[in-house]
Formats: structure tokens, sequence, C-alpha cells
């Protein structure tokens, strides 16, 4: 902080005192003022935020240390040192439980009051730097892809307000591409644990051994190719919070691990016998039906009932059709922004195709047809014929489809729903891995990024 | 036009020696004529029973009171100890941008913190605690430089580790008269 940017203000009844601080700071480069009561230096903080005040005790009307609590109310940041010609233990304490950075009294010896001051700028600077740390944390973290003013999303969003000031395990439900993730991370950055991290695992992306090896970490050496320590997500989530997505996909084994960890908060690294305490906040996400899942016996009562506490559902965004255009408008300046395009708007005709499809992907999809369009648009509006829906199969679209394009069309939905997880999508539409595989060749399918 | 030159006011002060030193100096320093002027400074309208000091903004007022037509500055040097009414003491004092400045040579006197006289190191300190309180008047701010005679000292120690010199970009501000 250089001393110019640095704003002090003294507050004292004496002319003299006044007179002798202000030059003293003034000869320092300090941003200096003085005020000779509380009343005049209420005033003077209607004017600038001040960074120093120093502060008499003695004053006719409202006294120091009223003044002082007064402004520590008003802001609690800036450094109140209180100055005095009657120095009294007792005085200095309540000056100090006020919030007050030091109490000295007058003279002053000037190699104190040039300590006082250099310790006082640093408080401040470290005050300051702090706060916007946290602010750029806070930004960094804000999700702003939320968007909507349907009252489902309104519902959803007033139980992330509610949620996130408790310490409960969330269930988040909903079809694929709904905005499960962005709906933790929302919820984490609304909790007492937003300056810790939030851990995002997918656990549809991993082998039951890759899945472990990621969440509990190893030691160096408990297996071949373990060639060096490895931190695992849950530790990593220490303090903050662990959001683990599609969490209908992980083994028996891997579930009674889990349910063990979220037990008793602790767990062992891969090759090692030392357990690890740790403390974080589970939220997970499904588009399974969990349910059921328990029914037929494939995902365990008790992990269920421990981690659905509290279950967030996400609405397909065919059943908030009137968020389509803010989402689209949305998508469409975040993109030609991005893509530094001069397009100017979307076609009414577009928007109403935008309407009228069933968004099978949901939000996601809408995004990567927005994107999709930016990229084809070679005009300044988007028309029709820069809109490419993957899935023409439902209202409108649907006459002269040919079996093909519903077979190929219902194939790729089923993947994205699964996140591509093609054991899965195989089991829901009734073939097998090699037969899926072969359709995914025919059509030339592939995972949407 | 009457060219301007510093005025060296001696408030019962008697070492001709060191006043003629500092003529010297501060005119090489700044640029400008230094030439000892003798002046009636009333001290007992300064003084202060309860502290035993005297304070400088009066005396520091009387200076600058009716200033001759030549004076570019004034700089007051007095023997007896200095004080404004926040600070237990001060080597000096000057007006930020003004004319006037005053130091004091009693707390730079090795006898006053117990030690041997020494006419050398007395000589040196008057001259860094001149030149910086007359900085003060050309509107130098504490410098930062380590080393230049702007630092900020509050003990005497602090005047023996700065140099009597200005830093480069001090001096570049006292021979441009440039503001900060």
């Amino acid at each position: 902080m250089n001393n110019r940017d640095v704003n002090i203000l003294v507050v004292d009844d004496e002319f003299s005192v006044r007179d002798s601080l202000y030059k003293w700071f003034k000869s320092d480069g300090f941003n200096v003022d003085t005020a000779e009561n509380a009343d005049a230096a209420l005033e003077k903080f209607k004017e600038k935020t001040w960074d120093i005040m120093l502060l008499d005790i003695k004053m006719p009307g409202m006294d120091g240390i009223e003044f002082n609590r007064h402004i520590q109310s008003v802001d609690k940041n800036i450094i109140v040192i209180i100055i005095t010609a009657y120095a009294s233990v007792d005085t200095a304490v309540q000056a100090i439980k006020d919030g007050a950075f030091e109490y000295i009294s007058k003279p002053i010896d000037p190699d104190n009051l040039t300590h006082i001051i250099r310790n006082a700028i640093e408080r401040r600077r470290l005050t300051t730097e702090n706060i916007q740390l946290r602010q750029r944390v806070e930004d960094l973290t804000s999700p702003d892809d939320i968007v909507g003013t349907s009252p489902q999303l309104r519902q959803v969003l007033k139980m992330v307000a509610s949620v996130a000031k408790t310490d409960s395990t969330v269930m988040i439900r909903g079809e694929s591409g709904t905005g499960k993730e962005l709906i933790a991370r929302a919820i984490h950055s609304n909790s007492l644990r937003r300056y810790a991290p939030i851990i995002s695992i997918n656990c549809g992306a991993f082998t039951e051994t890759l899945l472990e090896s990621e969440l509990f970490g190893h030691e160096k050496g408990s297996f071949t190719g373990a060639d060096r320590l490895r931190i695992g997500k849950l530790e990593r989530a220490n303090k903050g919070t662990i959001f683990f997505d599609e969490i209908g996909n992980i083994s028996m084994k891997m579930q009674m691990d889990l349910l063990r960890v979220l037990e008793t908060k602790h767990f062992t690294r891969l090759g090692s016998e030392k357990p690890v305490e740790v403390d974080f906040r589970v939220i997970s996400a499904t588009n399974r039906d969990l349910e059921s899942a328990v029914n037929e016996g494939h995902f365990r009562e008790d992990l269920y009932f421990r981690l659905n506490v509290v279950t967030i559902d996400m609405p397909p965004l065919r059943d908030r059709k009137e968020d389509i255009p803010l989402l689209a408008r949305y998508f469409f300046n975040k993109y030609t922004q991005s893509m530094t395009k001069a397009i100017k708007d979307i076609s009414p005709e577009a928007m109403e195709m935008l309407i009228n499809y069933e968004w099978p992907g949901n939000v996601r999809e809408l995004r990567n047809v927005i994107e999709r369009a930016i990229v084809v648009c070679d005009r300044n509006q988007i028309t029709p014929n820069d809109l490419s829906f993957p899935f023409r199969i439902r209202g409108k679209q649907q006459n002269g489809v040919s079996l093909e394009e519903i077979e190929k069309a219902h194939i790729e939905r089923i993947l994205n729903r699964t996140n591509w997880h093609v054991s899965q999508a195989a089991e829901t539409l009734k073939i097998d891995r090699t037969t899926l595989y072969n359709k995914i060749k025919k059509y030339n399918l592939s995972k949407s990024m | 036009m009457i060219a301007k030159c510093i005025h060296v006011v001696p408030i019962e002060f008697y070492d001709s020696s060191l006043l003629d030193a500092l003529c010297l100096y501060l005119s090489n320093a700044f640029h400008i004529p230094a030439k000892i002027k003798n002046e009636s400074i009333n001290i007992n309208l300064t003084f202060d029973p309860l502290r035993n000091q005297y304070n400088s903004s009066y005396l520091l007022a009387q200076l600058i009171n009716n200033p001759p037509e030549d004076a570019g500055r004034i700089l007051g040097v007095c023997d007896f100890d200095l004080f404004i009414p926040i600070l237990t003491f001060v080597f000096g004092e000057a007006q930020l941008e003004g004319i006037g400045a005053i130091v004091s040579t009693y707390r730079l006197r090795n006898e006053f913190y117990g030690g041997q006289s020494d006419h050398h190191i007395l000589v040196e300190r008057l001259l860094k605690e001149a030149t910086h309180e007359l900085g003060h008047t050309f509107n130098l701010y504490h410098c930062h430089n380590p080393g230049c005679v702007m630092t900020n000292s509050t003990y005497v120690e602090d005047i023996d580790d700065k140099s009597v010199m200005f830093c480069k970009d001090c001096e570049q501000f006292v021979l441009k008269g440039d503001k900060r």
C-alpha cells in the first residue's frame, strides 16, 4: 500500500493535536484530514472510506469510546487507534474490546507512532487483500449458468438457498443435462464451506479399481504403476464438499466402502493402514431411478438413505419451456462473445423451433445447439437453417421420419442419458454391447463435449 | 527582482562554526545562496513549563511572520528541546511546501544520550536534519529510498544511518521545483 493510497482521519477536539498530527502524516505522504468532534467526523465518513482513524477519547458530545463503537458497527474493517491524555487500563481494555486496533497515550513517542501506523497499514492491507481474494473466490465459484424464471426452477433455487445454510447431505436427481452439477456447485458456493474446494467425481467414468484409487488415493508402490503417493478426492475435499456424480453407477463393493467412509469420516489410502480423517459435505447426483435399484438389490438401501437426506429434483427443460428463450439468449450472448462473431440475434422463427423442441438432452443439448448454430451461422441472425436437432422424433418434427432415423435418435438419447456408459445404455435398450457398438459406428454417433 | 536565498536564523544559538558549515552545505544542496540572518524571536512565549520543552510550531510561526523580501526559505536553528503537542519531542519541524523550518541540536548531541561530545558527528547530524526539514519546504515527503536524507528519522541512530545527500528522485524534485 502506497502512503498516498492510505486515508487517515484524525479526530480530536484539540486544534494543536489535530494540526501536529496532520503535519506529521502529511510529511509522510499520507492522505490525511481532521475532525474536531464525532459529528464532524461522521460528515467525513460520508465523503470517503477511511483506512485509519486516530480517535481521541475525551471529546465534547459523543466521546471516543462511543464513537469507536458506532464506527465499528458501520465499517468493521477500519483501523481505529485510540489516543488520549488520560490513560487508564479500563478504557484501554474497553476500546480494544470494541474493536480498536491500538491504544496510545499523549504525548506519543515518534518512533512508537511510526511503528503503530506501519502495523495498522499492514493490517489494513491484509484485510483489504483478504476481502478481495474472497470476492474473487466467490466470483469464480458463483454458478452463473443457472438461468430461468420458471416456477420449477425458482423452487429448485429456493431449495438451494435453504439447504446451503445447513451441512445436510443432498441428492440431486434429474435427467442428463438438467444442470445437476451446477446446482451442487451453487449449494457449495453458498455454504459455509465455500472457501474450501468442491471436488467432483464422475462415478460412472471409472472402473471399480480406478474409482477406488481416485477416491481414496494410494501410497507409493501400493500396486504396479503406483510410482508415487497420490492424494485421493476424499482427502482433497477435506473441509469442503465432495460431489458424486452418477452415484447410481458404483459397484456393490464401492457402495460398501463409501458407506463406511460416510459413517466414520475416515478411510485409509490404498497400500496404507494409517487412517486419514476427513470432514466434508456430500452431494450426490443421479439420473437413475435409485428406488428401483434398491428394490432390485442393485443399490444398498443403507447407502441410499445416507445419501438421500435432502432431495432436489431437477425439472427437465421440456417442463419449463418459458425458460428456453432466456437460456437461448444467455448461451447466444456467451458464445457470440467468446467466438467474437457479429451475429445480432436469434430470429423469431428459430426461437419458435427452440421452444417447440422436446429437448431430451435438456439444457446441455440446448447449449450445444446454440453453440453449433453460432459456428455455422454466416448471417447476422440465427435462422432455422442454422439449428441442428439430433432428436427430431417428437411433435411437429415427427412426420416423415424413417425408422432408422428414429433408431439413431433413440440410441443417441439413451447414450446421452447414461453419459455414454455403453453397458448401461445397452441394458436399457435391451441389446448387447457389441450390437450397440455396431450401431454407434453405423450411425456415426459420438459423445458431444 | 531580488534574488532569493536561505536565511539561517540562530535562535539563542551561538556556535558560529556550526552556522557557517550549515550555510555552506545548504547553498550547495539546494543551489540557492544561504546566509546567517539575525532575527528577534521570543522563546519565552513558546516554553511549556510542564514539559520543560519549547513548542516548535510557535517558534516556526514567529520565524515566518513578515519574512524579508529576499527570504526564499527561513531555517531557525536552536539548541533547546523542541516538541509538538502530540509527540514527546521532535528534532525539527517544517512547513510542507512553505518557507519555514526549524531544527534543534539538543537531541543531536551525543551528550544527550550519555555519550562523549563529538563535534564532527554533531555537524553531520545538523546538516542532515536541516537539509531534511528544508526538503519538506520543497514539498518533499518522507522518502523510502534507503540512505536518502529525506527518510524518516525518529531516533538519532536513524539520522546516523542515512546520508546527508538527497537520492536522485528527491534531488530532481528540488532542482525542478516539481510537485509530488
